[in-house]
């Protein structure tokens, strides 16, 4: 099947504004992008701000041509094709609605400008109201909506259109938390029932992860992977991804041999462990290399207490300096300093009292199972 | 070092921490410092105002006098207002309710004419300044606002100079005559009314959500849809604003009318300058307290439209 959307080698260009124009000083937006998304996806692009996630979005959409490379939407190149004759519709970051409309006027639009004949246009559009659940606003202006409401006629805009592809550009940015959350809940529940493919842009990678079936991280122009949630938090490509998607620690070793999914790392200290090798095992080599272990999947223990430890897979077991302990609610989160760098133990708090009893200044063992690490390139 | 052995040095070192002493005097001094601003303040804006209304208000006040004289105030009246209208000669042969109407009506076609062609040109550059980029885009932007800045004596010299040079090559290739009327004061309107037309407008596309534009045609709308159904009606107040703000400096203009008018073409400014040439008659008061009216509705209408928000989206 092809994809619904697909972009090849597909790069943007800005120029750099004032006097470097003159110089013919270009900064790279976008530099050598490939996506396929597929018919009915939930796709991502998530990325820190100026990673080039929305121009991206904006050339998917029309409001951008790329400098090079094709966009094709259902199979068919839309590098001449304006915005208006795309089956593409955009929720837009601050909705865009039209304020001298009503907003049943806001979502009869776009049928009206297809040349969908008045009446049928009101019906549909009190039907896409009632999509969203506003068909008591139907009279009202925008204005008068709070941000949610205004979110959702501008889902109801768009979608009346029965577009081939959705694109969000971050919508849910300008509400508060619970609001958010409610949304995110709702826009993946309408997904699902449209079956459209959405595209959505968004900086709040939980967000990016409680909602789509995959995600492309993007930095600096480029996208460095794409993969369902678990893919990009468990196994990480680099180490912007595994920085940017949750904590994780780092820590600097050498990695001295590489068995079937394994590698062994040695440390400045001498001490060794095994470390789960990245999907892409080629990417790294012997040498000097960085392994990202995410907090909460390190187990600690104080000196003398280590029968506790589990026994049912093998451990990795590595020594430490105990020098920070906050008790944060539903976790404790221990610093450790490990030959030389300093790393993150996330406990969870299951019980109403501490276990074990920690002192500061104290060594401490700290384990984790070799699937928990991931080596990288350094 | 170690990274444990830091926490516990941090812990043994001393902390010093800053205090400090009321002083009785210089806190009283402060306050009355702050307490005399409070009034010089408040006193700003009356002072102000004064200045700039009391010669205003003194026209007005003495447009119902009950004398000729200026120097004192010897009872209402409403004489003066009545005379403008019934033809009562009170300012010597130079006045007629005839020739004060003539010349309001001239006064009204130009504006009303310099007005449109100014407001539609202004509205187009501005769309043009604000929406696209072309070459030379910055030196206009720099050139429009000219006219508002330089002094209108200049723009009234040159626009003479410039029609007698047309006229004068017209005549010499077609042998016709043409001279400066109504259409070259109007050419005149337009072309120093064009600049605030543009200004006006510029700051309400300016605060216009570019989104809204780009919403539209994702919704199907192609470029010339788009203008008229979202940028037009919210650029309108603008335009509005801009077109009275134009219509209120053309009625009121009179230099550039006094250079491109010619012979036997008067305005109302230009028609009240001709009997102040004689002496200054209460009658001049009450068509000047008309017109301040007149122009104060219209600026005001303009202030209003301008100040409506709710373009963003």
């Amino acid at each position: 099947m092809t994809p619904d959307v697909e972009l090849r080698q597909v790069v943007k260009e800005f120029s750099a504004a004032g006097k470097s124009k003159r110089a013919g000083y270009q900064v790279r937006a976008v530099d050598n992008v490939n996506l396929q998304i597929a018919q009915g996806e939930f796709f991502a692009m998530l990325g820190p701000s100026g990673c080039g996630k929305t121009t991206t979005l904006r050339m998917i959409a029309g409001f951008e041509t790329p400098t090079s490379g094709e966009i094709y939407i259902r199979g068919k190149a839309v590098h001449d094709i304006p915005p208006f004759h795309r089956p593409v519709n955009t929720v837009f970051q601050d909705y865009a609605l039209f304020p001298h409309m009503t907003v049943i006027q806001n979502v009869m639009f776009g049928l009206r400008m297809e040349g969908v004949p008045r009446q049928e246009a009101q019906r549909r559009a009190e039907e896409a109201l009632d999509m969203v659940k506003l068909s008591h606003a139907a009279a009202r202006r925008p204005n008068q909506l709070s941000g949610g409401q205004q979110q959702r006629v501008a889902l109801a805009r768009a979608l009346v259109k029965r577009p081939s592809v959705l694109l969000l550009d971050e919508p849910l940015g300008a509400l508060d938390l619970k609001l958010r959350k409610e949304m995110q809940a709702e826009l993946k529940t309408m997904q699902q029932r449209v079956g459209i493919t959405f595209i959505f842009v968004t900086h709040d990678q939980e967000e990016a992860m409680s909602m789509a079936n995959r995600i492309a991280v993007m930095h600096e122009g480029h996208v460095l992977q794409v993969g369902t949630a678990r893919d990009i938090y468990e196994r990480p490509v680099n180490r912007f991804v595994a920085d940017f998607i949750g904590e994780t620690n780092f820590f600097v070793g050498n990695l001295v041999e590489k068995r079937d999914k394994v590698g062994v790392v040695k440390l400045a200290d001498g001490a060794t462990f095994e470390a789960s090798l990245p999907l892409d095992a080629s990417s790294v080599s012997e040498g000097k290399v960085t392994v990202a272990l995410r907090p909460e999947r390190i187990g600690i223990f104080p000196p003398g207490e280590e029968d506790d430890m589990p026994r049912e897979v093998p451990l990795n077991v590595l020594e430490g300096v105990l020098y920070e302990m906050d008790y944060i609610g539903t976790d404790t989160r221990y610093t450790v300093e490990i030959a030389g760098t300093t790393l993150v133990v996330r406990e969870q708090n299951v019980d109403y009292e501490d276990n074990y009893d920690f002192r500061l200044g104290q060594t401490v063992k700290i384990f984790f199972p070799a699937v928990s690490a991931t080596i990288l390139q350094e | 070092m170690s990274a444990a052995q830091t926490v516990q040095q941090s812990f043994s070192s001393e902390v010093k921490t800053r205090t400090f002493e009321v002083n009785e005097r210089q806190l009283s001094l402060d306050r009355l410092v702050r307490r005399i601003g409070k009034v010089g303040l408040l006193f700003n804006p009356i002072f102000s105002f004064f200045f700039l209304w009391a010669p205003i208000l003194v026209l007005v006040i003495f447009s119902f006098n009950d004398s000729r004289s200026v120097a004192t105030f010897s009872g209402f009246t409403l004489r003066w207002y009545l005379n403008i209208f019934s033809g009562a000669v009170g300012a010597g042969d130079n006045f007629s309710t005839a020739l004060l109407l003539d010349s309001l009506r001239n006064s009204l076609v130009i504006g009303v004419i310099a007005t449109l062609i100014s407001s539609v040109i202004g509205t187009m550059v501005s769309l043009a300044l604000s929406r696209s980029d072309f070459p030379g885009k910055r030196v206009l932007d720099a050139v429009l606002y000219l006219p508002v800045v330089i002094p209108e004596i200049t723009q009234g010299v040159s626009l003479a100079v410039f029609f007698n040079a047309i006229f004068g090559w017209w005549n010499m290739t077609t042998g016709q005559r043409v001279s400066m009327g109504l259409e070259t004061v109007i050419i005149g309107h337009v072309a120093f009314t064009i600049s605030f037309v543009a200004v006006v407008v510029r700051a309400r596309l300016a605060d216009m959500n570019p989104k809204l534009e780009e919403a539209a045609r994702d919704l199907g709308a192609n470029e010339w849809r788009t203008f008229w159904a979202i940028t037009f009606p919210l650029a309108l107040p603008g335009i509005i604003a801009g077109a009275l703000l134009a219509f209120t400096l053309s009625l009121d203009d009179f230099l550039v009318t006094f250079f491109t008018s010619g012979a036997g073409t008067n305005t109302l400014p230009v028609f009240v300058y001709g009997l102040l040439r004689l002496t200054v008659t209460p009658e001049i008061n009450a068509i000047s307290t008309i017109m301040i009216l007149a122009s104060t509705l219209l600026i005001g209408i303009s202030l209003a439209l301008q100040g409506r928000n709710a373009v963003r989206g």
